[in-house]
Parts: C-alpha cells; sequence; structure tokens
C-alpha cells in the first residue's frame, strides 16, 4: 500500500495504540495535519507548545501510558525543549514529533529552521531525524520503544516536510532492532539474596522509594516488601502516593522539606533499601553526613544511578516490578525459617519522633488564610482517587506535605527540573487521560501566570479540571530564600494578589473563578468548585504572604540540622555563606 | 587523576560523534584524544577515547556512554592490558646543521620523511603514545612549524574481539555484571 509519509505517521501513531496528542500546527508540520483529519488520534490543540509538551507528561503520569506532542520546526520545536528537559530529569514517557524544513533545505537557515536534534540532544533520552519516508513507521516504532522501556524518558522525531509529502510503501516492523538498546529488566538473585540478608540483620531499616517504583508498576510488590518486612518506608517527592500516607509503616516525605520522622529516619538508619531512587541532593541534604551509618542496597534499572552519590553495598540492577518481587519471596522464605527480627525498639521510635514532630501550622480563626489550611481542606473534600498536579515552589511541598495519598499516579509534579508553569498544561493532560477522575492542580501564582493559557485549551476541548491557586502575592519560595539566607533583602519577589484578578481571567477563559480569602470562606468554595464538572474551574485561595515552608534543610546542610519551625531559625551571619538554589 | 583509554563499538548513525562528545562535555569530562574509525563490521564504528578523570568517575563516563542508544559497547583498557598506537606527522624547520641532525633522529625512531622542503622536513612516526612525545620532545629543538597527531587507537590483547559474547569485560553495571540476562546496553 502506498502511503505519504505523514500518512505512515499517522498509522504508526495507531500501531502504537496513541489515542490523544497535543501540539500545535505550522509550516513544516501542515502535511502531517491533514491525515490527522481521518486518523483515529484525537489531537487536542493546545495554546503554546510547552503546554502542550508538559500535557503530554501529565497524560504520561496519570496513565502510565506513553504521551505524544506534536510541533512544526523552528520555534515549535524550541517551545517543546522545556517540557522535554522536564520528562527527561523525571524519566517522563513521551515522544514529541516535530516537523522541519525540507531535507534539501536543512542546514541552510531557512525560515522557522532550527537544529531541533542537536539542540535537544542532552535533554532526551534519544532523538531521531528521519530523512527518508520508508522509515516513518520504523522510527515511531523505536521512540515509542526508547520512550516506554528501561528508565523512561522523552524522544524526540523530527520530521522534515519533504519526508512527511514523499511517497512510501507503507510496512509495520514486527519489532524493534536496536542492538545498542537492551535495558537489564532481570535482577540478579544472587544480589537479591544478599539484599534479603541486609534486610534480616538491620536493626532500623528504612524503605527508600523513589518514582521508579511508580513507573515500574511496582507498587504492590513494594506494599507486600514492606509489610512483609515491617520496614518502615519514605516517599520521595516522586513517589507520593507508590505506599499508602495513612499506613502506619509510612513515614511520609524525605528531604530538603521533608516530615521529620522520614529525614531523621533516614539519618538514623542502618540500612537503606533503596528502590527506584536516585540519592538527589534534595533528599540527601549535604551527602558526606547522609545516613552516616547505613548500608545501602540500591535496586534500579538504570545502572548508572547507582554508585552515582552514594556507594551501594549491595547494588542491583533491573526493573523494580522484578527485583522487589523476588526480593519478597526471598524474605519471606528467609524469614518462614528464622522468623521475623524484633524491630519493636525502632517503631517505636518512629512513632515517638511522629508524636514529637508532627507537620504543623496554625490557622488562626479570624487571621490571614493559611496555604496549608486551604490544602488540607480540598483534601478533605475530596477522595482519594483525585489526582493532584502541582507547580514549583512553596505549594509544591505544602500540597505533598498535607495531601493525603492512597493511590499511585494520584500526583504528578516536576521534580527534577523544578519547572514552573508545569501544573496547569500537565492537568490537562491527566484529565484528558483520566477523563472519569478529578484532577486538582495546585498552582503557586507565579507558576499560574507562566502557562495559564491552556485554561483557553481546557474550555474549547471540554477538558476541564480544577486549578487551586495558593496565591500568596509572591515568588514565596524565593522570598523565603531571601528571608533565611539574604536577611530579608527582598528582591525581585513580589507579584501583587490582584494583578491579573484570576477571577476575572478563569471568566475570560470560559472557566469559572472563585475566591476565598478567609479562613471561614474556604469550605463553602471548595464545595461549589466540586460541584462544577462541565467547566474548568480556577480557585483564588488570598493566603498569608509570610507562610513559610517548613521543615527545611538549606541547601548544602546537613540532613541533622533539619529546621522544623520558624523558632529553630538562626541568623545567618555571612551572606556569602548562603545555599545555592 | 589519570589517563584511561577506553574503546566504544557504536552504530555508524548521523549524530554519534555528537552524541558522544556532547555528553563528554554535559558531564564536565576532558577529553584527551578521541579517534573514530570503521570497523570488521558494517555499520559499526569504533572510537577509542583517552579521557583524564579519577576511576570513580570514570565508571560514571562507561555508564552513561553505555546509556546512549547507538553505543553498542564499551571496553575499559587496563593498563598494559591493549596495543595502543597513535601517528603523528610533524613538519620541523631543518636547513644547514639541522637537516642531517633531524634525519638522524628519524632514523634512530626508525620514521620516515615523508615531505622535504628547501627549509623544511616533515617527518611521519607511529607507535606507542610515549614514543612519539619522545619523539615530539626531541623535534621541537628544532622548531616544529606544524604538528598533527590522530590520536591513539587501541586493540586488547589476546584473541578475543570486542564483539564476542563475554568476550571482553564491557562497562562496569555494578550488581548487573553477573546475571546472565546483562547484554550491556541502554537503560
Ligand atoms: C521556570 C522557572 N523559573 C524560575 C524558577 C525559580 N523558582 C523556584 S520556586 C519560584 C517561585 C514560585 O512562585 P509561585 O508559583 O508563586 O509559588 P510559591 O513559592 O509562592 O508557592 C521560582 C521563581 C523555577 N523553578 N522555574
Ligand atoms: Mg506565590
Amino acid at each position: 500500500m502506498k502511503v505519504s509519509g505523514a500518512q505512515a505517521l499517522f498509522k504508526a501513531l495507531e500501531g502504537e495504540g496513541v489515542d490523544i496528542a497535543f501540539g500545535i500546527p505550522g509550516g513544516a508540520i501542515l502535511p502531517a495535519y491533514d491525515p490527522l483529519i481521518e486518523s483515529g488520534v484525537r489531537h487536542v490543540l493546545c495554546r503554546h507548545e510547552q503546554g502542550a509538551g508538559h500535557a503530554a507528561e501529565g497524560y504520561a503520569w496519570a496513565t502510565g501510558k506513553v504521551g505524544v506532542a506534536i510541533a512544526t520546526s523552528g520555534p515549535g520545536g524550541c517551545n517543546l525543549v522545556t517540557a522535554l528537559a522536564d520528562a527527561k530529569m523525571d524519566s517522563v514517557p513521551i515522544v514529541a514529533i516535530t516537523g522541519q524544513v525540507p531535507t534539501p533545505a536543512v542546514g541552510n537557515d531557512a525560515f522557522q529552521e532550527a537544529d531541533i536534534t542537536g539542540i535537544t540532544m542532552p535533554v532526551t533520552k534519544h532523538n531521531f531525524l528521519v530523512t527518508d519516508p520508508g522509515e516513518v513507521a520504523e522510527t515511531i516504532r523505536e521512540a515509542f520503544h526508547i520512550a516506554r522501556t528501561g528508565r523512561p524518558g522523552p524522544v524526540l522525531v523530527d520530521l522534515p516536510k519533504d519526508v512527511l509529502v514523499n511517497e512510501t510503501t507503507w510496512s509495520w516492523p514486527d519489532q524493534v532492532d536496536l542492538p545498542g538498546y537492551r535495558p537489564t529488566i532481570k535482577g540478579n538473585m544472587r544480589q537479591v539474596v544478599e539484599a534479603a540478608k541486609l534486610i534480616l540483620e538491620a536493626k532500623r531499616p528504612v524503605l527508600y522509594v523513589g518514582g521508579g517504583v511508580i513507573k515500574a508498576e511496582a507498587t504492590e510488590e513494594l506494599y507486600e516488601l514492606a509489610t512483609v518486612g515491617h520496614l518502615p518506608v519514605v516517599t520521595t517527592l516522586m513517589a507520593r502516593g507508590a505506599f499508602p500516607d495513612a499506613h502506619e509503616l509510612c513515614l511520609g516525605m524525605p528531604g530538603m522539606h521533608g516530615v521529620y520522622t522520614a529525614v531523621t529516619a533516614m539519618q538514623k538508619a542502618d540500612l537503606l533499601v533503596a528502590v527506584g531512587a536516585r540519592f538527589d541532593d534534595r533528599v540527601t541534604g549535604k551527602l558526606a553526613t547522609f545516613a552516616p551509618n547505613a548500608k545501602i542496597v540500591h535496586i534500579d534499572i538504570d545502572p548508572a544511578e547507582i554508585g552515582k552519590n552514594r556507594r551501594a553495598d549491595v547494588p542491583i540492577v533491573g526493573d523494580c516490578k522484578d527485583v522487589t518481587a523476588k526480593l519478597v519471596a526471598e524474605l519471606t522464605r528467609r524469614q518462614d525459617e528464622a522468623g521475623i527480627p524484633d524491630r519493636s525498639p525502632w517503631l517505636e521510635q518512629l512513632a515517638a519522633w511522629r508524636a514529637e514532630q508532627p507537620l504543623r501550622y496554625d490557622q488562626e480563626p479570624d487571621g490571614p488564610l493559611k496555604p496549608q489550611y486551604a490544602i488540607e481542606r480540598l483534601r478533605a473534600h475530596s477522595d482519594g482517587d483525585t489526582i493532584v498536579v502541582a507547580g514549583v515552589g512553596q505549594h509544591q511541598m505544602w500540597a505533598s506535605q498535607f495531601w493525603s495519598f492512597e493511590k499511585p499516579r494520584t500526583w504528578i509534579n516536576s521534580g527534577g527540573l523544578g519547572t514552573m508553569g508545569f501544573a496547569v498544561p500537565a492537568a490537562l493532560g491527566a484529565a484528558a487521560g483520566q477523563p472519569d477522575r478529578r484532577v486538582i492542580a495546585i498552582d503557586g501564582d507565579g507558576c499560574f501566570q507562566m502557562t495559564s493559557q491552556e485554561l483557553a485549551t481546557s474550555t474549547t476541548e471540554k477538558i476541564p479540571f480544577v486549578t487551586a491557586i495558593i496565591n500568596n502575592a509572591y515568588l514565596g519560595m524565593v522570598r523565603q530564600w531571601q528571608e533565611l539566607f539574604y536577611e530579608e533583602r527582598y528582591s525581585q519577589v513580589y507579584l501583587s494578589y490582584d494583578v491579573p484578578d484570576y477571577v476575572k481571567l478563569a471568566e475570560a477563559y470560559g472557566a469559572v473563578g472563585l475566591r476565598a480569602e478567609r479562613p471561614e470562606e474556604v469550605d463553602a468554595v471548595i464545595e461549589k468548585a466540586l460541584s462544577v464538572d462541565d467547566r474548568s474551574v480556577v480557585i483564588d485561595f488570598r493566603c498569608d504572604a509570610n507562610e513559610m515552608c517548613f521543615p527545611m534543610v538549606p541547601a548544602g546542610a546537613s540532613n541533622d540540622d533539619i529546621i522544623t519551625g520558624p523558632e529553630g531559625l538562626q541568623p545567618q551571619d555571612d551572606p556569602a555563606e548562603a545555599p545555592i538554589a | 587523576m589519570s589517563l584511561h583509554t577506553i574503546s566504544v563499538l557504536v552504530e555508524d548513525k548521523p549524530g554519534v560523534l555528537t552524541r558522544v562528545a556532547g555528553l563528554f562535555s554535559a558531564r564536565g569530562y576532558n577529553i584527551d584524544s578521541l579517534a573514530v574509525g570503521p570497523t570488521e563490521a558494517e555499520g559499526l564504528s569504533r572510537m577509542t577515547i583517552v579521557v583524564h578523570v579519577e576511576s570513580k568517575s570514570l565508571e560514571q563516563v562507561t555508564k552513561q556512554l553505555n546509556k546512549l542508544i547507538n553505543v553498542i559497547k564499551i571496553l575499559e583498557h587496563e593498563p598494559g592490558t591493549a596495543v595502543e598506537r597513535e601517528l603523528m606527522l610533524a613538519k620541523v624547520r631543518a636547513k644547514g646543521d639541522a637537516r642531517a641532525r633531524v634525519m638522524e633522529i628519524a632514523e634512530v625512531f626508525r620514521v620516515s620523511i615523508v615531505d622535504v622542503t628547501k627549509t623544511t622536513l616533515t617527518v611521519e612516526a607511529s607507535g606507542k603514545p610515549e614514543k612519539l612525545e619522545a619523539l615530539r620532545e626531541l623535534l621541537s629543538e628544532f622548531g616544529i612549524v606544524e604538528l598533527s597527531r590522530t590520536g591513539r587507537i587501541a586493540l586488547a590483547r589476546g584473541d578475543r574481539g570486542i564483539r564476542e559474547k563475554g568476550g571482553l569485560r564491557v562497562a562496569r553495571a555494578v550488581g548487573a555484571e553477573d546475571s546472565p540476562e546483562w547484554t550491556g546496553g541502554g537503560v
């Protein structure tokens, strides 16, 4: 069968089971937008390619499937770069399809030409420039395979206009042929045995759970591991929901703004079993003093993560699902013989810390609205299936801290890159992927203004979600650092409470706009917001600008020096010593 | 910090050199030399990279290289385990007295003179990097007009090839190298 390169593209996307793509057309990609009309792929017309990229990410986070973004050459592709870098850092499987100037024009500085494969090389797992329409199907196949398997990540496929226009004979490869790409899936059993032995010997073990557990769909195996072995669990910012917060073994989030017990448990542990986690600096604090007495079992599909920041005593390369299942079996077998070690002193210690050092904030009944209160009330009105999407800043940390997660894939955020503007488009993508679930973006006022244009997409494409803006009139996280480390010398962080008027802005976009300024208004506003299901809703929570996010381990400091509240602050003597964000 | 020689077998695809070079610069590793050319197998090229790093970073280098989709296999040459060679061309000022002395040096080193002008001699030398270094040192006395070196290439000693399964130690993937399922490429 003869097809154009563009037709081959859509047949290939259908072959990969793609039902939705987020994008914006333009000159070089135009030939692809014609067969799109007849294809089985729903195209969501975004208002900015960055939005399309984050929407593809949100879709992937929420569904576990590969998200797709489409853009034209030059500026279109360039606008995707932030989303690709974000997906690379957080191992999010997306495929970006870009138009390119016709092959004879490549390299000539043609109109809207950008070397997008060159530009995106460091921020993609892999990318392709296709030069023959006969290679379109095969390349799409490979792109999806690479994006979805192993350690997932973004892949870009650049398609010159003539490649889209010219004809080829359709053929769909049964399998991919990538001799240099064979991720290690199965964990080495000898190493698993060593890990099980260490777990049995440990008096103060902690399961350090990262985003890889969710990507590998290994949360059930993880649950078994924790409960069979009586192992307390910390879930990183990337792994919130991988283990239920309400479980007695769950200590919550570790790291820079982590829960005291989670941070301190890792510091005092004699064994850390890291599963799909990468010892990121936001988790470890000062590496030299991180978990000084802990042996390390490190399970990850990416060998390069093992030993990168912290030497592993028992390294296990493999898919978290495979390795965790094997570890459960081995541990069960050994415990059946030798019994479960008595960990009650450790568990009692953890319970004591939890009682002494809960997350806390003060909502005075007639005081200013506290962001934590707004988030807690939102949670109280929502069910455990609700998908929460966060931006980047204080509100992100509060959302992660104060939302109680029950299930995987109910928490979506930008962890590694820390991309402001992530929440609204990612919520759009999540809502498109999970149309029967409630999606709530908890966003900052600064973040919201970076990508709020996708509210138009939400309205016209009928993909509703709720955006709760934690409006503190500031680039709050930056303000917090200036308050703590730059002697309250505030520099370029004030935004304003009422410019723009978020309620009017929401209405202008065809969404419902609501506002709560006082604590007693919060419940009614949330109830109203959650009663709308045919339109998007924006809530302007006008919150206390002075509220700071605690606990906090200042960047570069030891996790032992965690500050649990404002009373723990010490004046910074020398601003030159101030940590680097 | 020390010099390490690694052989990288790659698919002969556009952009692969950029990917490899980009990885080194993005992660802040210094390439001392990089030589690339075709191999015994069609569609495969071989890069020999000499890199200046601590051994802990070398492990990261090889692991990160291994993640590149177009990289098939990586071999780290331990000192003494490989034949390492390099080619050098040096155009040397050689007038009057110097002429005979340059030719004498060439003879002692068993290298050839491949171009002659009234004022210069061009020396072609191949061999171990240390030998070339010694030669360069001696020639520099006369004044080197220009010099070009290919960078090192290397083959492991012994009867096995880099493509043979299990034949040679591939880049370290701690905890995976013993796994029968481990084939050693990509993540
Ligand atoms: C694109 C981008 N630019 C700048 C930053 C640096 N940054 C981190 S948090 C933050 C403030 C975010 O402000 P807001 O969205 O209002 O959130 P808040 O901290 O007030 O909750 C900034 C500017 C970033 N993370 N991303
Ligand atoms: Mg703010």
